[in-house]
């Protein structure tokens, strides 16, 4: 039964993704075919008729609810229309920008981990005062840096200069590297601070000194007991942490001249095209259900109570 | 003729990069020119394509009928030999080469281009920049398999020159067996150019390959035969930063749309600066003559000599770009100079408004019964520093009692308020190397940016300058229209939009054709 309850909520979360990005798109004043015009470079003044032929051409004349069904029905069958800058399918684009943008995210997510993750542990861990400022002002530092300028500098330092890696394009692993650690910056900066955070807390709960007072080192209580049960706040996390990531590959996509959702969302919403905004609304949330359902089924696994209830439940 | 020094400096640059280290000798074959662009093509299909980025691809990959020089902007064969134009320029035949192919190995004949003209007409508004020179297509007939005739409902001038842009270049009849969306994606895109479409991936990269057997090429060209570069790679890097210093670091050979700031880190060191200005309308200040304080003529006079046109181009663009000489680009044909017309003068200026009866209120912004000296200007960022040349254009004007308002709006907005007409001023530029693009902007039967009445001084100019390709009419019409346009001041110019290339030190001869896009059929590469 919670099993259907859930796929039923996921089936809602999709239809509104889909309707609310139409009708935010469909009340911005002007259209795609608009935007088209005005980015035409060497474009003579269209014609009045000109403008309603295209939106003819494009569908865009019809009366909203039409609009809205033809999409909604073609979106059923995985078809999200065509896209009208470029003419190509939405569901094709969005599919071929989605590997270069995992890759690249995959990888800062790893590092984002582990280094946010080691950072948080060390500097709750270490005795040394010093260490422990030092590496717990690095996430706030992390946050605060605007990731186009990292970017930049990171290119400029790593490729212009130093020329270990190419500045441009998604060939091999060496283009990966410097965005995947722009983007895990920020990320990372999220997952230490909300790590060292519930780390301090558990520390401070009661459960820690039975353990200790059970003869349990610190290395135990901190990595055994106290780690275990601050996971769980950051794994909640993980929903805005996978939206960090998408969001931070609108930037890293252009500093870094790459192809992939970021860079065809945010020039998708800039033109007005319907289509491909939502072809990348509709699998964003898909990917969001899916994560909070993995989330769901790991976190039993990790707290007991939670485990109790969810067997009640099922 | 300071506008036409372009092809001096392409050769001049050559030379000079010859005699550095890198080195001399005749161009040779072989090789890639890995070329950064600031924007990603959207569609390459040159028929339907409006944007620079996506013309600078198409160019390389369909000939067409004719061809113009950028020097003289004469109309020369390219793969029609000949051509003749009958009625009162309402019909066009042409005479085709023989021995030209698309890549498909299909013979580019009459049928062919038939096929091509009915496509772009049956792309209706998809073909944005085709469809409005081919305005009043009545048909394309084939005479015979060498001679097509094109005719029009009314005189068409325009046409000739249209007819060497490629927006009416040809695409083999196979190409028409596929959508028009496909043909964006570079799919069955099949033209007769000197280099093919062998990779397209969107936002990414282009690769082109040079046609083996290509023996067709426009008679302006330095050289005949097959292109002498193996491959294009362009590759789409939007962030100017990453553009010059993928340059300067030898990932790239050749960069377009090299911001002002950056121009100066690449003049020397064996790089090189192909610039040249765009044809067409240049960018200025179009007014509506039917609103506010732009109705009355001596205003807009004022306005027009209280911008310091040199001042913009020397602070806020660079020594690459010109101040406006007319409201028509120096590369442009029948362009007339009409700089003393357009000099600054706020003496002049403050002394028109004077007798106009504009006084200076309390905060130096002129009034006149109650009314201020205001208008607005609605514009995009098409143009990087738009914002900046209006702000330094608003400084300026502030000197003579005027308070020029700037909005900024996003494409999208700029093009819904130029359809409604709901806009003092409008600030844009439109490329096309022939002066018919006047009559498209501020004729009645145009776009009536001006919104000027049916009887308006200029309309006839405009009208008579479309109906004859006979230079000895043409010409003087087109002038009078210039000059009409300036002493009205229905258009302020401002500035000559021009293309800045920075071109690495292997990299020789990447040049321009009339239309300031990139013709790269002469360029070529050294060492590797």
């Amino acid at each position: 039964m919670n099993l259907i309850r859930r796929l039923l909520q996921a089936v809602v979360v999709l239809w509104a993704a889909f309707t609310l990005s139409f009708l935010i798109l469909y009340l911005l004043p002007g259209d795609a075919v608009l935007t088209k015009l005005g980015s035409a470079e060497g474009g003579p003044s269209a014609s009045p008729e000109q403008v309603a032929q295209l939106r003819a051409q494009f569908g865009l004349d019809q009366p909203i609810l039409v609009q809205y069904g033809k999409h909604l029905l073609a979106a059923l069958h995985g078809d999200f229309g065509v896209s009208v800058t470029t003419g190509d399918g939405a569901t094709h684009m969005v599919l071929t920008a989605l590997p270069p943008t995992l890759a690249v995210t995959g990888l800062a997510l790893l590092l984002a981990v582990v280094f946010g993750g080691a950072v948080a542990v060390l500097g709750t861990y270490t005795r040394a005062r010093w260490l422990s400022h030092a590496l717990l002002s690095l996430p706030p530092l992390g946050t605060s840096l605007p990731p186009f300028w990292v970017g930049l500098l990171l290119i400029q330092l790593f490729s212009f200069r130093l020329r270990l890696v190419p500045a441009l394009g998604s060939a091999g692993f060496a283009s990966l590297i410097l965005p995947a650690i722009t983007l895990a910056l920020p990320t990372g900066a999220i997952i230490a601070q909300v790590l060292a955070k519930s780390l301090r807390t558990q520390l401070a709960e009661p459960y820690v000194e039975i353990v200790r007072a059970k003869g349990a080192g610190r290395g135990r209580v901190h990595f055994g007991h106290a780690l275990r049960n601050a996971g769980l706040p950051a794994l909640t996390l993980a929903g805005v942490v996978a939206g960090n990531l998408l969001a931070g590959s609108v930037v890293t996509e252009t500093v870094f001249s790459r192809d992939g959702l970021g860079r065809i969302t945010a020039s998708a919403v800039t033109a007005q095209d319907v289509p491909v905004v939502q072809a990348v609304i509709v699998l964003a949330a898909f990917f969001f259900v899916v994560l909070n359902l993995l989330v769901d089924l790991v976190y039993p696994l990790l707290d007991p109570r939670v485990r109790k209830e969810v067997t009640i439940d099922g | 003729m300071p506008a036409f020094v372009l092809p001096l400096a392409l050769a001049a640059c050559g030379v000079a990069d010859g005699s550095g280290p890198q080195d001399s000798g005749p161009p040779r074959p072989g090789g890639t020119l890995r070329l950064g662009l600031s924007s990603a093509p959207d569609c390459i299909d040159p028929q339907q394509a409006a944007t620079n980025a996506a013309l600078n691809v198409g160019r390389q990959v369909v000939d067409s009928l004719t061809d113009q020089d950028p020097k003289t902007g004469a109309i020369v064969p390219w793969l029609a030999d000949h051509w003749t134009v009958g009625g009162e320029s309402t019909s066009f035949t042409f005479h085709l080469r023989g021995g030209a192919t698309f890549s498909d190995g299909t013979p580019v004949d009459a049928a062919a281009v038939k096929t091509s003209f009915d496509g772009i007409v049956a792309l209706g508004a998809k073909s944005l920049l085709g469809n409005s020179y081919l305005a009043g297509y009545r048909a394309a007939t084939v005479v015979d398999p060498a001679t097509v005739r094109i005719d029009f409902g009314a005189p068409n001038a325009q046409f000739l020159q249209a007819s060497s842009t490629m927006s009416l270049g040809v695409l083999a009849p196979s190409a028409y067996r596929r959508t028009a969306e496909q043909r964006c994606q570079g799919d069955g895109l099949i033209g007769s150019g000197p280099f093919v479409v062998t990779g397209f991936r969107p936002n990414q990269d282009i690769a082109l390959s040079k046609r083996t057997g290509y023996g067709w090429g426009s008679p302006l060209w330095r050289h005949q035969g097959a292109a002498y570069l193996d491959r294009i790679d362009y590759r789409v890097v939007p962030e100017p930063g990453v553009r010059t210093g993928s340059l300067a670091s030898g990932q790239l050979d050749a960069i377009t749309d090299v911001q002002p700031v950056d121009e100066a880190q690449f003049t020397g060191n064996g790089f090189s600066e192909p610039v040249r200005p765009n044809p067409g309308v240049v960018f200025n200040l179009h007014a509506n003559v039917t609103r506010g304080v732009l109705a009355d003529v001596k205003v807009r006079q004022a306005v027009s000599k209280g911008i310091n046109r040199p001042e913009v181009t020397s602070t806020v663009l660079s020594a690459n770009y010109k101040p406006a000489t007319s409201i028509l680009g120096s590369t442009t044909p029948f362009y007339t100079d009409l700089s003393k017309a357009l000099a600054y003068d706020p003496a002049a200026a403050g002394a028109l408004l004077e007798s106009d009866g504009w006084v200076p209120g309390p905060d130096g912004i002129r009034v006149k019964n109650g009314q201020r000296l205001t208008a607005s200007v609605v514009f995009s960022a098409v143009f990087n520093q738009n914002q900046s040349v209006l702000e330094l254009v608003q400084q300026q004007l502030r000197k003579i009692g005027f308070d020029l308002r700037i909005e900024l709006h996003t494409n999208t907005e700029t093009s819904r308020i130029q359809q409604s007409g709901d806009y003092d001023f409008l600030w844009y530029n439109v490329t096309r190397a022939d002066p018919d693009i006047l009559r498209q902007q501020f004729s009645v039967k145009g776009g009536n940016r001006s919104r000027l009445p049916a009887d308006n001084p200029l309309e006839p100019s405009l009208a008579e300058q479309s109906a004859t390709v006979d230079t000895a009419r043409r010409k003087p019409a087109a002038e009078q229209a210039q000059r009409t346009i300036v002493e009205q001041a229905y258009a302020i110019p401002v500035f000559e939009l021009t293309q800045v290339l920075a071109v690495g030190p292997k990299a020789h001869d990447v040049g321009f054709e009339a239309s300031s896009r990139l013709q790269l059929f002469d360029a070529w590469v050294s060492g590797s």
